[in-house]
């Protein structure tokens, strides 16, 4: 083995001026004619980090050089690989098809990393790293005008900064001499900041669900956006502290903590745009479609929403059909093609939830009074009603589910005030304030002790279940607070042989939609300005979706433009008076 | 249906597509009002944020956490808080010291506050938890230390209480200690404080052992040295303008008992005659006479309009008149020929009328009008037609049967 290895090796010895090499265990050359023991050492390729097959050739340009704490080198792209490996292991252990983690998802990170030239091409931008490789170059950071400045680096980012003054060392820039380490613990850290973003689409943390969420949708797995953040904020999806799982090896300090460590939940927005623009990006084809059996299709999502929302199941019917009337149902529609930009970004969950919205204003209009009056009625029609099921009241209806939500809501606020963000892997951007991180966690870690044996016998709840339903109504409970199996008969009324709705009316969320490219919503949502009652269904549903109101509100003024999309355009004004839609005879909602 | 319908105005905002006009809704005052940023009590962070807060981070969380600590303080849930606090405590790895109160100096004063109420909380975790805290910044090191000096008092731990004053005192931190320099003041007034209190205990069982001897001699050697220590804080904190009250009557108390004729004794009496508590009255003229019973004090017009001011006032209101009895018994024998004879009279009128015009009056009320001093100034005062020396003379024969309240059975010796 030795001769294979000193193959390359031919400089004669010092001592006796022979060709005769041979490695020592410490890898160092040493004459074994005379034994003489030199200081070159063999260049290693260090195999052993790579934990999976997947990443075959990331070609490594510049000298390797073990550090002296044990630590190797590595590379952003493969922290983001470990993070992604995690993710998808949760997702199986929820259920999710394997197919998505070995077939799906790593053809999705190949072909990203091939795109953005850090793999699997044939100059990848690893090699350009060796410019910027401090250990190399001149001892005094300041003195070379074009390599940015640390503290510039650090204000490069989407994130709050939170980070950024975190750094202590940041001050002490000046007196940075040779040492990588105080940059970042990966080789190329310092440059993955740096990178003009729109150009390559650099990967960050709440990217890692984009494409998590783009294998799903793949697969057409029964998990919406939504309930996928939700499982990632409930724990059940490593995102907030994954980097503790890295390996002893890959050592996270410096810039690395600006790519890994998020202090902030990820955005539904944020999650679902850059899911898009990483669908384009990877020129991926037309997605599998979605029909009417699957899970994503509105249809489905009502029906699921409905039951969640404590509604009656006939509700579905007219959920169904105004999906029909507006053409939201169809393949064409709900499938994502990439790429085309005349197609509208479709999220299922806030679509549901904003239909059944539009159903509910159909039949109750929610304007603060009539729902009430309604109510009334069915509750003396109720009192006639012998046969059959119990008329659906909508008063009875939100004193229950606003009771349950209040509660659910409490519970939710709390939780979030008593998340603990900080892992039990320190933190430290450079050596020099290690051991005063480490001394600040030994205090966290005692005052918590202190204080957590005064807290009584209250117990950290342990992590819930993954649950599909956050609400749950029974029917078997007796004290009548399912409404699922209520009818609606008692707010329809029978015209010519059809149950139509008893209310006439109907009113705009908003008369004319905003340009979305302009000001990126398609309304402006505040609360003062609509009925309770309406704030409160979209407040229901921005519970269970974990989303602003704001967003279905967005989807409610969508779906009520293409339901009266002609009546609009006769009457289109430019005033902001509230517009009152008398529906014609002829378009009255017929039942089955 | 319709007619309800159409007294509903609501209007929604709308842009004007084409444009990129907005036409904003006038906002109404109620609006304006809510729009106002809320008024913030010192120490209460802003308010709450609801969970559909547009972004969701550390910062929002551990705000969110601090409200619910402040709500459960404030009910007095200390299990709560104390459940809370546990989460908060991990914002101290962000501490930036950017903020008006930061998280460290947060912690502190809550943690103080649950652990001081909180049923299971011990002196012991107390008093570790204190020590945590003074490493946790300098800027508040010796506030830290005070406070828990204070409630080790609280808690009657009058020896670790000292134990940590004195180690207070001797911290030094470069420039923190000047800056600091307030706290440093306080720390060794309340060790004089301490130091007073000890003594005060010393002198109580020396008075109590009366004429023991031997084992006097220790303990009033360590009463002497209490009383030097504490002297020596409590004369540097008088001289800081500043509210010494207590520390004062420390102060002065121990003065009185070592040095009555200490020059504090006029002030001290002046602050004691305003009292309104019968008792530090009695005090006050207890102390002028004392203080009048040293040479020093003879010429001194001073501390004599004291003693004729309240000598007075006692007269006029004709209580108390066994305050001045008390007073003069002890005196009667020897204050006439100390300060009332004839040669200082006239010595007195010549050099200083006030000081005379002062003696005389209270000579005047404790010997009567007969007696030498007294005969010789109003004279005098009368002859060089002073106002005052007539008025002295009136009030002197108005209120002569005092005298013979004052001193008691007669005693041929007295009179002249």
């Amino acid at each position: 083995m030795d001769e294979e290895d000193t193959r390359d090796f031919n400089e004669r010895c010092a001592q006796c001026s022979e060709v005769n090499w041979g490695l020592t265990d410490g890898g160092r050359f040493y004459c074994r004619s005379c034994h003489n023991v030199t200081e070159r050492t063999r260049e290693v390729v260090n195999t052993d980090f790579i934990t999976n097959s997947r990443v075959q050739t990331i070609s490594k340009g510049s000298k390797k050089q073990e550090k002296n704490d044990g630590g190797c080198e590595w590379y952003i792209c493969e922290g983001f690989q470990l993070v992604l490996k995690k993710q998808v292991e949760a997702l199986e252990a929820l259920g999710v098809c394997p197919q998505m983690k070995d077939e799906i998802l790593c053809n999705f990170w190949r072909c990203y990393l091939q795109k953005s030239k850090q793999a699997y091409c044939k100059r990848p931008a690893g090699e350009t790293v060796k410019t910027l490789s401090v250990c190399e170059s001149s001892t005094d950071v300041d003195s070379d005008p074009e390599r940015p400045s640390l503290l510039h680096l650090l204000s490069l980012s989407e994130s709050e900064g939170d980070l950024q003054t975190d750094c202590s060392f940041a001050s002490s820039v000046s007196k940075v001499s040779e040492s990588t380490s105080v940059y970042s613990g990966s080789v190329d850290g310092s440059l993955y900041l740096m990178k003009n973003q729109k150009e390559k689409l650099r990967m960050t943390m709440p990217m890692t669900l984009s494409f998590c969420y783009l294998a799903l949708l793949w697969v057409r797995e029964p998990i919406t956006l939504s309930e996928l953040l939700r499982f990632v904020v409930e724990g059940h999806i490593p995102y907030m502290n994954v980097f503790q799982h890295f390996p002893e090896k890959m050592k996270l300090c410096g810039l690395d903590l600006k790519i890994f460590c998020v202090e902030s939940w990820p955005e539904y927005k944020e999650v679902f745009n850059k899911m898009h623009e990483l669908a384009a990006f990877l020129d991926l084809p037309r997605f599998p479609d979605i029909t009417e059996s699957c899970f994503l299709h509105p249809d489905m999502l009502c029906m699921k929403y409905l039951m969640e929302a404590n509604l009656p199941d006939e509700l579905h019917n007219w959920t169904c059909r105004v999906v029909k009337k507006i053409g939201i149902g169809e393949v064409d529609f709900l499938t994502l093609t990439p790429g085309n930009k005349s197609t509208r970004k479709v999220k299922y969950d806030v679509l549901a939830a904003a239909v059944i919205v539009v159903v509910l204003k159909l039949l109750f209009l929610l304007d603060d009074h009539y729902e009430w009056l309604l109510s009334e009625f069915a509750e003396e029609r109720n009192k006639n009603n012998t046969e059959g099921g119990p008329y659906f009241e909508f008063k009875k209806w939100y004193e229950v589910v606003k009771h349950s939500l209040d509660v659910e809501q409490k519970k939710l606020d709390e939780e979030k005030a008593k998340y603990l963000w900080r892992c039990e892997k320190p933190l430290f951007y450079s050596v020099k304030n290690k051991s005063k991180v480490l001394k600040r966690r030994q205090m966290v870690v005692n005052l918590q002790n202190q204080f957590g044996k005064l807290s009584g016998s209250v117990q950290r709840a342990e992590k819930p279940n993954p649950s599909s339903f956050q609400l749950s109504w029974s029917e078997e409970n007796t004290d009548g607070s399912c409404f699922h199996g209520h009818s609606l008969k008692g707010v329809l009324q029978e015209k010519c042989g059809l149950l139509t709705v008893m209310n006439p009316d109907y009113w705009l969320c908003t008369v004319k939609l905003c340009n979305e490219k302009l000001c990126g919503h398609l309304a402006h949502y505040r609360e003062v300005e609509f009925p309770q009652s309406y704030h409160f269904v979209l407040g229901l549903f921005s519970f269970l979706l974990r989303i602003q109101p704001s967003y279905i509100h967005d989807e409610v003024c969508m779906i009520e433009h293409r339901l009266f999309n002609k009546k609009l355009c006769k009457k289109l004004k430019y005033n902001t008076v509230l517009r009152k839609m008398k529906r014609p005879k002829t378009s009255s909602i017929k039942p089955i | 249906m319709d007619s309800f319908l159409e007294d509903y105005e609501e209007a929604p905002a709308v842009v004007v597509g084409g444009k990129r006009r907005r036409r904003r809704r006038r906002r109404s005052p109620a609006t304006q009002a809510a729009l106002q940023p809320l008024l913030h009590l010192p120490f209460l962070p802003p308010q709450p944020v609801s969970s559909n807060e547009h972004k969701s981070n550390f910062k929002k969380s551990k705000e969110a956490c601090l409200s619910y600590i402040q709500d459960a303080l404030l009910q007095k849930q200390w299990k709560r808080a104390a459940e809370f606090l546990t989460c908060y405590v991990e914002s101290l790895e962000k501490d930036y010291s950017r903020e008006h109160i930061g998280p460290s100096e947060m912690i502190w004063r809550i943690g103080t506050e649950i652990l001081w109420h909180h049923s299971q909380s011990r002196m012991k975790e107390f008093s570790c938890f204190m020590e945590q805290m003074k490493t946790l910044g300098v800027k508040r090191y010796l506030k830290v230390c005070l406070e828990h000096v204070f409630h080790l008092l609280c808690n009657g731990q009058i020896d670790e209480a000292y134990q940590n004053l004195s180690l207070a005192e001797s911290w030094r931190f470069g420039e923190q200690t000047a800056i600091q320099d307030k706290e440093i003041k306080l720390i060794q007034a309340y060790r004089g404080l301490l130091d007073y209190c000890s003594w005060s205990k010393q002198k109580k069982i020396l008075l109590e052992h009366g004429e023991d001897g031997f084992a006097d001699l220790a303990v009033e050697q360590e009463m002497h040295s209490y009383f030097r220590k504490a002297a020596v804080n409590l004369k540097e904190i008088i001289k800081i303008p500043g509210v010494w009250d207590v520390f004062v009557k420390c102060y002065v108390d121990i003065l009185h008992d070592i040095v009555p004729s200490h020059e504090l004794m006029i002030d001290f009496n002046t602050m004691l005659q305003k009292s309104k508590k019968r008792k530090k009255r009695q005090l006050g003229l207890e102390v002028i006479f004392a203080a009048l019973d040293y040479a020093g004090w003879k010429e001194n017009a001073k501390a004599w309009s004291c003693l004729a001011r309240q000598v007075k006032q006692i007269v006029i209101s004709e209580k108390h008149l066994d305050w001045i009895k008390q007073e003069w018994s002890s005196r009667k024998d020897w204050w006439p020929d100390f300060h009332f004879s004839r040669y200082l009279a006239k010595r007195n009128w010549q050099e200083n009328k006030s000081l005379s015009h002062e003696k005389a009056l209270v000579a005047g009320i404790l010997l009567g009008k007969d007696c030498k001093y007294f005969k010789y100034v109003s004279h005098q005062g009368c002859k060089a037609q002073l106002k005052r020396f007539r008025m002295l003379k009136k009030f002197v024969t108005r209120h002569n049967p005092v005298y013979l309240r004052i001193s008691g059975p007669p005693d041929c010796s007295v009179q002249r």
